[in-house]
């Protein structure tokens, strides 16, 4: 594997870092207090070509690899967790599954419009009763008199969902039953667009970290869309969900790397100011170990999380290496950022510093899209461990 | 129409200053960026660009690692790029150095309606001279210290900042203007951009490529044609903390002015 940068990735990251920092880390904190969505900041990147970064100029997107929008992923979630998955969910949730599975009709109708951040981009699989068992799905699609599906159903927890265009919705299409007799859920994936009739936004969730990230509850109550709007072929929805996950992942472990990344910034700045003892903290062997130890796991899962963008990249088998960057990444951010603050002490719990901030923001990579549990089981299921 | 823009890389004086033991500057020992000035006059020329659909090209002297500076301006939206590069131009003074640039610009072509954009001065020479002696050589208009730009067909209303206040000049294409970094904010590169910028045409200019310019001879330019010697080059003493006083009383204003005076500020 070489993991040497291309010349235009340097100079990505460059700008990356530009914009983070002068853009996008002297709002994290006021959209942390204020569970403020970037929205002026979305534009921003939007114009930069950060809404689409690896899809052909043919569909709006800037032409670039997975590792490219990966590194945005991280740059952003360095300095705030929230614009991090921002980028992270329209890409990965919502372009991804239409460009690998659209028609050409749907590609050219959407995917310019969401790449270039005039529309942003959301999906909805998770529901009251079927979080990890995405399998116990209630939502359904119902074929009317006139060709058109019927939807009906709730979704909850959805990343982008308050500022969101288009939506990638699983729903129940009908029920199978298999050679042994047992029955199975016929589940498809369908684009809905946020006028469709029949579908509304609801709750707002409050939650502990990523505070900006707009988490809403999706209502279909007879929502009408055209027949059109089914995506890939009807009752291949839940390999459409879960293949899309795998990509998913790949960003949530760049937004987990970025945060990991950016507290251990953080904190070896801090540690060089901060006197006890009539010594600066960087000097006691504690704090070197600690930061040793951080930036050393950090770097391991760093290397996860690149080898599995260029394998997806390269259309090579992903399942197991975009579980592992995400497991290791995830279960990094969260000790790595928790380590930090208590190297701050008490300044480190206080808002003040941007590490507690980034400790809430962190727990979630080990939760959405998939827990580290859910990680392990696709692990151990590629290991044939059974 | 068309617009070309003199670009400097130049050390980070943002970071340590390297100085050789020599007194010399130890360039290779720092971090380098696109002089501030000269990037407000990149990004000019760009809103030119987003205005009229014009042309932009950028145009440096300097070592060949110059291109990667060259390929993030053609990132952020430049259309082509000239390097000016040779071991006979190495070591010009300002004068030398606008000899080669104006032969450079000369070859790219200056026709009726371009524009030519300089920064005002670089943050590791600070002559401010670069840009004026190229007007000059290539007998152009020219106003310095831009910080407002207004095109309108063949005539451009800048607005020059100056110690105490403005002045506003109208100047007719073709023209020069050195700009200041008041300018504006120059944008970022884009990805698309990024993506791009290697495919963009790069030409390099050596010596062979300019040497029957009239201007270049080499009693005019590299070091042997620079008029400048650099004596000695050092980072200043650090200065001392200074010293606080507080109060709106008499006796602190007294003190105060027995200070001054003591000093012989005042």
């Amino acid at each position: 594997m070489d993991l040497h940068l291309s010349k235009e990735q340097e100079m990505l990251r460059k700008m990356y870092r530009d914009f983070a920092e002068n853009e996008v880390k002297p709002l994290a904190e006021w959209v942390d207090e204020n569970e403020a969505f970037p929205e002026e900041t979305v534009k921003k990147m939007a114009k930069l070509g950060m809404m689409g970064i690896y899809f052909p100029k043919e569909y709006g997107g800037a032409g670039a690899d997975v590792l490219s929008y990966v590194m945005a992923v991280e740059e952003m979630s360095k300095v705030c967790g929230t614009t991090g998955v921002i980028i992270s969910a329209h890409t990965s949730l919502c372009c991804a599954p239409i460009y690998e599975n659209g028609t050409e009709e749907q590609k050219m109708k959407y995917l310019p419009k969401l790449c270039s951040g005039e529309w942003i981009g959301a999906f909805g699989l998770t529901e009251p009763g079927a979080g990890t068992d995405a399998q116990g799905q209630q939502t359904t699609a119902v074929k009317d008199e006139n060709g058109n599906w019927v939807l009906n159903g709730s979704k909850i927890f959805i990343t982008n969902a308050g500022y969101a265009n288009v939506f990638v919705i699983f729903a129940i299409t009908g029920v199978s039953t298999d050679k042994r007799g047992r029955k199975k859920k016929e589940i498809s994936a369908f684009i809905v667009e946020r006028t469709d009739p029949g579908f509304s936004v609801g709750k707002h969730e409050k939650k502990m970290g990523i505070k900006g990230s707009s988490t809403c509850e999706l209502i279909m109550e007879d929502c009408v869309i055209p027949a059109d709007r089914l995506l890939g072929k009807q009752g291949k929805g839940f390999g459409i969900a879960m293949k899309t996950l795998d990509g998913g992942r790949i960003g949530i472990a760049s937004q987990a790397l970025g945060l990991a990344e950016g507290a251990i910034e953080e904190t070896i700045k801090y540690t060089k100011e901060r006197v006890q003892f009539g010594k600066r903290i960087s000097q006691f062997q504690n704090t070197q170990f600690q930061l040793a130890d951080m930036h050393a796991k950090t770097e391991a899962a760093k290397w996860l999380v690149y080898s599995a963008a260029m394998k997806k990249q390269n259309h090579e088998p992903y399942t197991m290496d975009a579980a592992m960057a995400k497991l290791v990444a995830a279960e990094t951010a969260s000790d790595v950022t928790r380590r930090c603050v208590q190297l701050f002490g008490g300044y480190g719990y206080t808002r003040e510093y941007p590490v507690e901030r980034m400790m809430r923001d962190a727990k979630i990579t080990e939760i959405y899209e998939g827990t580290s549990e859910v990680q392990r089981m696709v692990i151990s299921a590629n290991l044939g461990v059974n | 129409m068309k617009c070309i823009v003199c670009v400097k890389q130049v050390p980070d004086t943002s970071g340590v200053v390297a100085v050789k033991e020599d007194g010399t500057m130890d360039r290779a020992a720092m971090a380098t960026i696109t002089n501030h000035d000269d990037l407000a006059a990149v990004e000019a020329a760009l809103r030119i660009k987003d205005a009229t659909g014009c042309k932009v090209v950028v145009v440096s002297m300097g070592p060949p690692p110059a291109e990667g500076m060259l390929r993030e301006l053609l990132a952020m939206g430049c259309d082509e790029a000239v390097l000016v590069s040779a071991r006979e131009f190495g070591g010009s003074d300002t004068y030398a150095t606008s000899q080669i640039l104006a032969a450079a610009i000369k070859k790219i072509g200056v026709e009726d309606g371009d524009i030519v954009f300089c920064g005002r001065q670089a943050i590791d020479g600070d002559t401010a001279q670069v840009g004026p002696q190229i007007a000059e050589k290539l007998n152009l208009p020219q106003v310095s210290y831009v910080a407002e730009i207004n095109v309108e067909g063949k005539d451009v209303t800048v607005k020059r900042l100056l110690e105490d206040g403005y002045m506003t000049i109208k100047v007719q294409t073709p023209c020069l203007l050195t700009c200041v970094k008041e300018l504006n904010d120059a944008r970022y590169m884009s990805v698309g951009g990024i993506m791009e910028c290697y495919q963009k045409p790069l030409e390099v200019y050596n010596y062979e490529t300019l040497k029957d310019d009239p201007l270049i001879d080499v009693t005019t330019i590299g070091l042997k044609g620079s008029p400048t010697n650099v004596y000695k080059s050092f980072s200043p003493p650090v200065k001392g903390a200074g010293m606080m006083m507080e109060g709106a009383d008499k006796a602190t204003v007294e003190k105060l002015v027995s200070i001054l005076n003591d000093k012989h500020i005042i």
